[in-house]
């Protein structure tokens, strides 16, 4: 069996070299770098427009993106017929190629979030770094921190008011320069999909533009998605604490409502955002599929019978309705609650997902000769390697990645919490979110 | 404490030591390395001329192809194909080619895939013709444009070749080109496609097709050659070529081809 006959099927004259040879794990690798690019972009949004209620998600996303950016590449790796020459792209870019830039734009857009993130986290690192050293009596995970901190601050552990006010500056600089980065990297991706000519449904201009809000606006909806998550374990520890007298005492903490109080009015200022990103991507789609029906050039009978017939409940009813229209609905009534947030920023992270796999599988589920069809049967099953890395399992252990990236991340960058302060310069105050003070 | 100024000095002193030792490093394109290193019949173009009004659908070419390139037979990938059409009186177009048309077309049976077929009678068919197909070897190939690693390039004498040592199997180039030439190699997982046998035409002999074609529908030459036969025939009668809107420049040109012709 041949690459990509084991989850195509032909129906009508379709060539015979002809499969589905970009399949999930190519639907997962523009959703992974949309995500990236989103969380992003959210965490610029307080940096560098110094949009003040987005404080808490900010460094949030900021770590969140950094742990995304990490999975990115992987779906490309599961993808590759020879993942060890992977490498090769670092070696011998041929930059006609959109996919060779991938090299220069992802480690130019970690270097900067790397050096965003330690600027950001230098005073904690620093304080981290000088009490452990400090400690006296270090079992073994204490040596491991010791270092650990002691190497990231990269031996600078000046942190006085002076030092940290032009850390501040930094972030700002690399905040504003890593927007456009962001765009790029996702942009490309989009790009790799509209250049293609041979293909009658990627080959628009508008197709790195459309990827780039999307991504914004799935980085947005996984951010608050998390962070919701986040706050809510956080309020059900607050309300088991309380519990206890002594631990209240030695541990001051927020209490529920007030950590709950929090939540909320960060999630209504980001859904904003969202909606308002959402509106633009939506719009760009539909107009491209507009202009499509309209100038009808030679591929549009195939592409109507694909658009608003084989695919028709997968983008109509799946993408555009229960994971645009639904959650636009859900978001945009006032007086958003948790509960409707939860469900409607899980719904746009699906529409996303659907959107990516309608252009990817949508654009090859026609044939070349414009007179065939390919189905696309997704392996569920792992019997070998192949239908492990190219099916379902292969794109659930894509998306754990970032996750498990994240609680790794988040050990070594505490990301905003009401109980460690909301943003690292007030991580010294452990007891109430700045936040809270401005509310009340 | 470090100071502006050394800071700006010391990052300075070290990119331009950077960039003096970089500067030894010559950016490498393996597809030049690779072109230069084949033996190009001197000054050649090589061109495929296929007269489809004398393909009768044999199937020859496509076994002499697999067998010559050590294709696995059963594969169902292939570098060249024939491609059966049909007309019906109502208008109707049929169209396909089971296991690339290997196995002849003996039979009325029109495979319209999953598992259907659809006889069409002689007395409905108002025409009915074949059509070999086979890597056009494009003077502006898109798979050579969107390869990430340059393991695909094209030959001096205009042959798109595939170097299986670098390529990292992404299928970029499968998805650029719009003809479906290439393919998965299911030996060594790299992409595929018709070398125009390479290995043949550097020694002066015929692609394995062009030999085992009993009716002369394929043929091949050197577009440079004024003398060649099919340089000629290409120069002078009314040649097309497939999917000219693409802006590939094919370099297989067919005689005889009918508007239906996908």
């Amino acid at each position: 069996m041949v690459h990509g006959e084991l989850w195509t099927l032909k129906e009508l004259f379709v060539y015979p070299n002809e499969y589905i040879y970009w399949a999930i794990q190519i639907v997962m690798y523009p959703f992974m770098t949309g995500l990236v690019a989103g969380a992003f972009v959210l965490s610029s949004l307080y940096h560098v427009f110094g949009i003040k209620q987005l404080k808490d998600l900010a460094q949030f996303a900021l770590v969140f993106s950094f742990a995304l950016l990490g999975a990115a590449p992987m779906p490309l790796l599961f993808h590759l017929q020879q993942p060890e020459r992977g490498f090769n792209v670092f070696l011998t870019p041929h930059f006609t190629s959109a996919i060779a830039a991938f090299g220069v734009v992802f480690f130019s857009y970690s270097a900067l979030v790397a050096s965003e993130l330690w600027l950001l986290y230098r005073r904690h690192l620093v304080e981290m770094a000088l009490k452990l050293r400090h400690r006296a009596s270090k079992n073994v995970s204490d040596v491991f921190g010791m270092v650990l901190y002691n190497v990231l601050t990269l031996g600078s552990y000046d942190i006085d008011e002076e030092a940290l006010h032009k850390d501040e500056r930094a972030i700002k600089v690399l905040a504003a320069a890593g927007i456009p980065l962001a765009l790029f990297l996702h942009g490309y991706a989009g790009f790799i999909f509209g250049s293609v000519k041979a293909n009658a449904l990627w080959m628009t201009p508008l197709m790195p533009v459309i990827f780039i809000c999307s991504a914004i606006v799935s980085g947005i909806a996984l951010c608050m998605l998390t962070y919701i998550v986040m706050m809510e374990f956080r309020k059900f520890m607050a309300s088991r604490r309380r519990d206890t007298l002594l631990y209240r005492q030695t541990h001051p903490t927020v209490s529920r409502a007030e950590i709950g109080g929090v939540e909320i009015h960060v999630i209504r200022m980001t859904a904003k955002y969202l909606l308002f990103f959402l509106i633009i991507a939506i719009s760009l789609e539909v107009l491209d599929l507009i202009f499509r029906g309209y100038t009808a050039v030679k591929s549009w009978d195939v592409l109507r019978e694909v658009i608003y017939g084989k695919d028709f409940a997968s983008i109509f009813i799946l993408q555009y309705g229960l994971g645009n229209l639904v959650p636009f609905v859900l978001l945009v009534i006032p007086r958003l609650t948790v509960r409707r947030a939860i469900l409607g920023t899980a719904l746009i992270l699906f529409g996303v997902f659907m959107m990516r796999w309608n252009v990817v599988i949508g654009g090859q589920a026609f044939s070349l000769s414009f007179a065939g069809f390919m189905h696309y049967d997704l392996p569920i099953i792992p019997v070998d390697i192949d239908t492990y890395r190219e099916g379902l399992f292969g794109a659930l252990t894509i998306l754990a990645m970032p996750f498990a990236l994240f609680a790794i991340f988040a050990k070594i960058f505490p990301v905003a919490t009401p109980e460690l302060g909301l943003s690292s310069r007030a991580s010294d105050d452990r007891t109430i979110p700045s936040s809270v003070y401005q509310r009340s | 404490m470090i100071t502006r100024r050394e800071f700006l000095k010391t990052s300075l002193a070290g990119a331009a030591g950077a960039a003096i030792s970089l500067a030894a490093i010559e950016m490498v394109d393996p597809g030049k390395v690779l072109a230069a290193a084949v033996q190009p019949e001197k000054n050649a173009r090589w061109a495929f001329l296929i007269d489809s009004t004398k393909c009768v659908g044999c199937g020859l070419c496509v076994k002499a192809c697999k067998l010559e390139n050590g294709l696995p037979f059963e594969a169902n990938i292939s570098p060249t194909w024939v491609e059966r059409y049909i007309l019906t009186n109502g208008g109707e177009l049929f169209a396909d080619s089971p296991k690339a048309g290997r196995d002849g077309y003996t039979s009325k049976r029109v495979d319209l895939g999953m598992g259907k077929y659809q006889v069409v009678d002689k007395s409905d068919t108002k025409k009915a013709f074949f059509v070999p197909k086979l890597c056009n070897h494009c003077e502006n190939p898109p798979c050579v444009q969107v390869c990430p690693v340059g393991a695909t390039y094209r030959t001096p004498d205009g042959v798109v070749l595939v170097d299986k040592s670098w390529c990292i199997g992404c299928g970029y180039c499968i998805m650029a080109c719009p003809y479906g030439a290439r393919f998965i190699d299911p030996r060594t997982r790299t992409a595929g496609k018709c070398t125009f046998c390479y290995h043949r035409i550097t020694k002066g002999l015929k692609t394995a097709c062009v030999q085992a074609c009993p009716f002369g529908a394929r043929q091949f030459g050197n577009l440079n050659d004024p003398n060649d036969p099919v340089a000629k025939t290409i120069m002078t009668q009314r040649v097309v070529v497939l999917k000219d809107e693409y802006g590939t420049k094919p370099q297989a040109y067919y005689l005889g081809l009918s508007k239906e012709v996908r």
